[in-house]
């Protein structure tokens, strides 16, 4: 999920009743590491933001939630959850980056001694774009986006300097990347079960969104292969899968669009036939293509005709 | 230096006219206003055999979005096409750019990338050799363009800020036309964007003027403003009667100056 898309007004919207928090549902990957698996739909008042995987990882003394969520109600939704399966509390929020999918439920955690923790880059990217994607989707939402507010992460990480948070007994490794699927990447490695939350730096089942730069992310995938994880959890897709084997997928798509579309530049294409023309590679199937994959291809080929 | 032309300066005059009219009339169709503004009580004839405007109905991403005028006349004899406006009626500053064209260009048809702030009638307006306009309109669905933030990185762009590149679509052959897509590093601020640190306004910084010459000739003078995209792109022709070299001159609106100069020939 990215730049909200200027969809149509739904009338759904505005009849949505005041949900009650209830839990989300969530499969246990490794002992402690809890994922809500997000459905592969654009933000809409009747999922309320819910399109990303959220997760939280329980350690001795305290849980870190790793993305909070497309919305408040569904930040308080994933609070509820936490509280069902503990009763230590949450004090790190961790976003993978500043995707309103991701981040929209961080205000559910605020004011309870929770830190926010996000890539360097984070802050900027959440002031300039931030009020863009919070007027996007309380259109989308409507009364479903009630109380959903920006808030800025206090603790960041800088690319190339990663940060062990300790939970008690359970470290949590924060690294920051350069530019790849955003401006402000960052993974959370969980020491203790081998759990990679890769963010929005891995897309399965849902097609990946180029918001940052394709050959950037290209060369962060090549490094995140080699980090030890026996699993991720993606942004987009299942709970989990093998690591690094889930990384094909998406690199498939990935140098085929830079080869397609470099190939179109090559060949004098303009832009606007190239965004109408470039397919989805052939033998590639992605859910959620028809505006995403063009979307993809004009990022890419105004990245790639500057080489 | 450039000589810069009166016309640039209406595009700032039609944001003052149209932030002045009260919010009901902001509703009405703005274009007989931007039409008096730019071309006075010339009247502007039917142009589908002069030009045509190639926009797609709906954009896919409203910070970039491709435009073609694409020329109906050839760029010799007695009627050629002089300039191209590109109007961009619902856009704070609605004027575009304006293309002045010369025989020299061979081919009349310009190609770029603009941002459309929200859905808008956009017309091509081709002042022709002999004083005649020729209008069309292309209606396009789009939101948002000018207010979106930057795509690169603000230190990535200013680093990289003025820097060129050329790239030509068709071989040289002397005499013959030829394509060429020219595009500069410039993050065009709009002055409706917010700084992602400061959360203030960044002011505008936007490509002004282009000159293109190949050896002493003219090819193609554009006077542009807001709505040209990050890293303005346009795609020209020009007619090189002999090996030579393609010069560019880039003026932006803080009087900064850009050159650079390509030589064309048949390795090129």
């Amino acid at each position: 999920m990215t730049r909200l898309l200027p969809a149509a007004f739904s009338v759904l919207a505005m009849v949505a009743p005041p949900a009650m928090a209830q839990a989300l549902a969530v499969e246990e990957v490794a002992p402690g590491v809890f994922v809500h698996a997000g459905v592969h739909e654009e933000f809409t008042a009747a999922n309320e933001g819910a399109i990303a995987n959220l997760a939280f990882v329980v350690g001795e003394e305290m849980v870190a939630v790793i993305d909070s969520g497309g919305s408040l109600r569904e930040g308080r939704r994933l609070r509820e959850t936490v509280a069902a399966h503990t009763d230590l509390p949450v004090r790190w929020v961790i976003a993978t980056h500043a995707h309103p999918d991701h981040l929209f439920g961080h205000a559910a955690f605020a004011g309870d001694g929770a830190r926010f923790a996000g890539h360097q880059r984070l802050p900027r990217e959440v002031a300039s774009k931030g009020p863009l994607y919070l007027d996007s989707m309380t259109r989308l939402l409507g009364a479903a986006s009630a109380g959903t507010e920006l808030v800025a992460p206090d603790v960041t990480v800088p690319v190339g300097a990663p940060l062990d948070i300790d939970l008690g007994g359970r470290v949590l490794r924060l690294q920051a990347w350069p530019t790849a699927h955003t401006a402000a990447d960052l993974t959370a490695l969980d020491l203790e079960s081998g759990t990679l939350f890769a963010g929005d730096l891995l897309f399965m089942e849902r097609l990946p969104v180029v918001d940052g730069s394709l050959t950037g992310w290209l060369d962060v995938m090549t490094e995140l292969a080699a980090l030890p994880a026996e699993r991720v959890v993606p942004g987009h897709g299942p709970a989990q899968a093998a690591w690094p084997d889930a990384l094909a997928p998406q690199r498939a798509y990935l140098e085929a669009l830079r080869d397609s579309v470099r190939k179109a530049i090559a060949q004098g294409m303009p832009l606007g036939r190239a965004a109408e023309e470039i397919p989805l590679p052939a033998g590639q199937s992605w859910l959620l293509v028809d505006e995403n994959h063009p979307r993809n291809v004009i990022a890419s080929y105004t990245e790639l005709e500057w080489e | 230096m450039l000589p810069r032309r009166r016309l640039i300066t209406a595009a700032p005059v039609l944001v003052a006219a149209l932030a002045g009219l009260p919010g009901a009339a902001r509703a009405a169709d703005p274009w007989p206003d931007i039409k008096e503004a730019l071309f006075g009580d010339r009247p502007i004839a039917d142009g589908s055999a002069v030009i045509a405007l190639d926009a797609p109905e709906r954009a896919l991403d409203a910070a970039v979005v491709p435009m073609t005028i694409r020329a109906l006349l050839p760029q010799t004899g007695a009627r050629w096409i002089k300039t191209l406006h590109l109007v961009i009626d619902e856009n704070p500053a609605p004027l575009a750019a304006v293309f002045h064209l010369s025989p020299a260009s061979g081919n009349a048809t310009i190609e770029t990338r603009v941002r459309v702030n929200s859905y808008t009638n956009v017309h091509a307006v081709a002042e022709t050799s002999d004083g005649g306009l020729y209008g069309v309109t292309q209606f396009v669905k789009a939101a948002g363009g000018c207010s979106a933030p930057a795509l690169k990185d603000a230190d990535e762009a200013m680093a990289r800020l003025g820097r060129m590149k050329l790239r030509t679509h068709t071989p040289f052959t002397p005499g013959e036309s030829m394509r060429a897509q020219l595009l500069i590093s410039h993050p065009n601020y709009t002055g409706l964007q917010i700084d992602q640190l400061s959360r203030n306004w960044i002011p505008p910084d936007y490509v002004r003027s282009i000159l293109v010459r190949y050896g002493e000739r003219e090819i193609l003078k554009v006077e542009a403003d807001i709505s040209l995209s990050e890293d303005p792109s346009i795609t020209f022709s020009f007619v090189p009667e002999t090996e030579g070299r393609l010069s560019v001159a880039v003026e932006d609106s803080n009087e900064r100056h850009f050159e650079e100069a390509w030589p064309i020939g048949p390795g090129s």
